[in-house]
């Protein structure tokens, strides 16, 4: 692929951001700022950085709840994602959600959610909500390998597929739900393969090089575009963490872990190729590593100063107010 | 007696039942190479082997009905659903089918089932908090365990596994850690008896898993105030027994309700009616509850603590109850 240098950039530092960003979040997980559950998406930032590159304002979005990722990809502040983690009122749902909830109307972001599968079977609305009002965008669903062993991963590969609706169904496959690996759960261990129960197209693509999630997701996203229905990808990646904190991580060997770290580590694998092809220089690279570690210094300054909720704001939005706000 | 924790003393029901009865096998998410999303089956993949601890797919439906058919041709499933929360995903499974086999095809059927799940909450936000027994408790043909304690819990799981009927047995994160007393002799409760956890004469609290402790703080809390609460706790919702509820109303003619889920349309609510009904007579003051605020729990941890109650909030009823100030 021919990458221009601006590009090369962005993408970088975007996947940087992802990084460091959540390093920090774990940091302040272990001191207490943070609680509840925190899944990490450290190792797969690639596919959030060329999955997204792939989109346009017009397209919309659906993930569960490893989503940090997904929501800096979009483009969505993190002050506002890091005071979320803090449960503050300056956080993106004003603290109510937490790290598995994050959303932003305007984004076309519409929530991480953590009922595994459980949002499936809401892209294909915003799906046929997209097509009947006639507009060009399509639906961007992300979940993982084990989301795709419950029933609603398979009700709603085959409606979008019955009534060709627009959505990308995007798998990434970091080769565990939980402490589950794909063989122990799933009858077929190429999940792409499942888009054939549905006669829908299914590929995979190498979840640690942007550059290629971005090119397959091109496919995929201009397939959907021009009215032929959904298409299944899975992106072959692999979580450097553990499920949320505190995993004890019986289920696979410190090798394997390290293995991946060592030579499937996104960024570096990166920066390396930018590197050889002199696309970016060291210059550039040090520039942009010392404005990431600022801007995320800045975010943790931003949640750590911001109040907590008020009170009284508890009992808004549970209906909604222009109705009375009362049940 | 020895002194165990929550998670230790299921864990014991467990592993004896399983050593009794080759017919018992644990499914479930994460049950087996994990050791349970909360440890409590932690050990069992190595002494019972992977054919009796059997990790699944993220797929509740199929555990559940995967449970079911297998107790129609007589094994004795426990499958666990790892939070209350993901056992909705199950419901056709359990109250369209598991509740209603055995009557519905006039006893040729039994299904003896249990379903093990943890309600609890600690900033998970809104679909990781709810405690939804009453979702369960509305099934006729469903029995419904809630212990709060070690022994009860050690002594209900090993009757819920011997249990004919289908059996759903709810715990809470926030117990697991939670150490008492369980005897050390094989201990065996009926389901269906609720239990005297504190004897009183001036008002009756009502209450059941997880709450029991608040409530019982609170009960110490009034003693203190020169008010002697008895406090009984319900351990099963489904079949209620009611008969002690309504003798210790008929002594002390008060009475408050405490639970951990909402208030509209909860257990507290069957109770309140259960109590005029048979009580009515007796009562000194209208039936208090005490429950959750009426919205999905929040994460944010200052907003979250205004949702549960707990023991300020129980002693602020029974003062009301008893018209103190
Ligand atoms: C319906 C349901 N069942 C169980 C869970 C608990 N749970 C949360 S994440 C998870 C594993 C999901 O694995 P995968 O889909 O591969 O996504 P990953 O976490 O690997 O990104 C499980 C079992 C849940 N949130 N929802
Ligand atoms: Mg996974």
């Amino acid at each position: 692929m021919l990458l221009d240098s601006h590009t090369a950039r962005a993408w970088y530092r975007q996947m940087r951001l992802i990084r460091v960003f959540e390093e920090r979040a774990a940091q302040e997980y272990a001191k207490g700022h943070i609680g509840g559950f925190c899944h990490l998406y450290i190792g797969q930032e690639a596919v959030a950085v060329g999955a997204f590159a792939a989109l346009q304002p017009q397209d919309h979005i659906i993930t569960h709840y490893r989503e940090h990722g997904h929501a800096i990809a979009r483009g969505m502040d993190i002050n506002g994602v890091m005071a979320e983690l803090f449960g503050k009122a300056t956080g993106v749902t004003g603290g109510r959600g937490g790290s598995m909830h994050l959303v932003d109307k305007d984004l076309h972001f519409w929530g991480g959610h953590a009922i595994v599968g459980g949002h499936l079977p809401i892209a294909t609305g915003i799906a046929f909500g997209l097509k009947q009002q006639g507009g060009d965008g399509v639906v961007l669903c992300i979940f993982g390998d084990g989301a795709s062993n419950i029933g609603m991963f398979h009700e709603s590969l085959n409606l979008a597929a019955v009534w060709k609706l627009p959505v990308i169904f995007l798998c990434e496959n970091n080769r565990y739900g939980m402490g589950t690996a794909v063989a122990r759960a799933s009858a077929v261990t190429n999940i792409r393969d499942k888009a054939q129960a549905y006669n829908i197209p299914g590929t995979d693509v190498d979840g640690q090089d942007p550059e290629a999630v971005y090119e397959t997701m091109q496919n995929a996203v201009s397939h959907a575009r021009a009215g032929k229905g959904p298409v299944l990808v899975e992106a072959e990646t692999y979580r450097f963490v553990g499920h949320s904190m505190g995993d004890p991580e019986r289920y696979r060997t410190k090798e394997e872990r390290k293995e991946w770290q060592d030579h499937g580590d996104p960024i570096n694998r990166f920066r390396r190729s930018l590197e050889e092809r002199a696309i970016v220089t060291a210059e550039e690279f040090a520039g942009m590593d010392a404005e990431v570690d600022q801007q995320v210094e800045a975010a943790a300054r931003f949640a750590h100063e911001s109040p907590f909720p008020a009170g009284e704001t508890l009992h808004r939005h549970i209906y909604v107010e222009s109705a009375g706000g009362q049940p | 007696m020895s002194v165990m924790t929550y998670r230790e003393a299921v864990a014991r029901g467990l592993r004896e039942e399983m050593r009794r009865d080759k017919n018992v096998y644990i499914l479930g998410e994460e049950v087996g190479v994990w050791g349970g999303a909360y440890a409590v089956t932690r050990g069992f993949l190595d002494e019972f082997g992977p054919e009796r601890v059997r990790d699944t797919p993220i797929a509740e439906m199929a555990i559940a009905g995967c449970a079911i058919g297998s107790a129609m041709m007589g094994m004795k499933p426990v499958a666990e659903l790892m939070t209350i929360n993901f056992a909705i995903l199950a419901l056709d499974q359990i109250g369209n089918h598991a509740a209603k086999l055995h009557h519905m095809f006039n006893g040729q059927i039994t299904c003896p089932i249990v379903v093990r799940t943890a309600a609890g909450w600690g900033q998970l936000a809104a679909t990781h908090s709810q405690s939804l027994e009453v979702w369960f408790a509305h099934l006729p043909g469903l029995k419904v365990v809630m212990p709060g304690t070690p022994a009860d819990a050690c002594g209900l799981i090993k009757a819920a596994i011997r249990d004919p009927d289908p059996v759903v047995f709810i715990e809470n994160s926030k117990l697991y850690n939670r150490k008492d007393e369980v005897p050390d002799a094989e201990y065996l409760l009926p389901i269906g008896k609720s239990d005297i956890k504190r004897r009183g004469r001036h008002i009756t609290l009502v209450s059941w898993g997880r709450m029991i402790h608040e409530t019982l703080d609170a009960a110490e809390q009034l003693k203190a105030e020169g008010v002697e609460a008895e406090v009984i706790d319900l351990r099963t919702l489904r079949p209620l027994d009611f008969e002690p509820v309504a003798a210790s109303v008929r002594k002390t003619n008060r009475a408050v309700i405490v639970e951990e889920g909402w208030l509209s349309f909860g257990v507290g609510a069957e109770l309140a009616a259960r109590i005029q009904e048979e009580c009515f007579d007796h009562l000194d003051a209208p039936v208090g509850r005490v429950a959750a605020l009426e919205v999905p729990l929040p994460y944010s941890k200052p907003l979250e603590a205004m949702c549960i109650p707990g023991a300020p909030q129980i002693i602020a009823a029974a003062k009301k109850t008893l018209y103190r100030g």
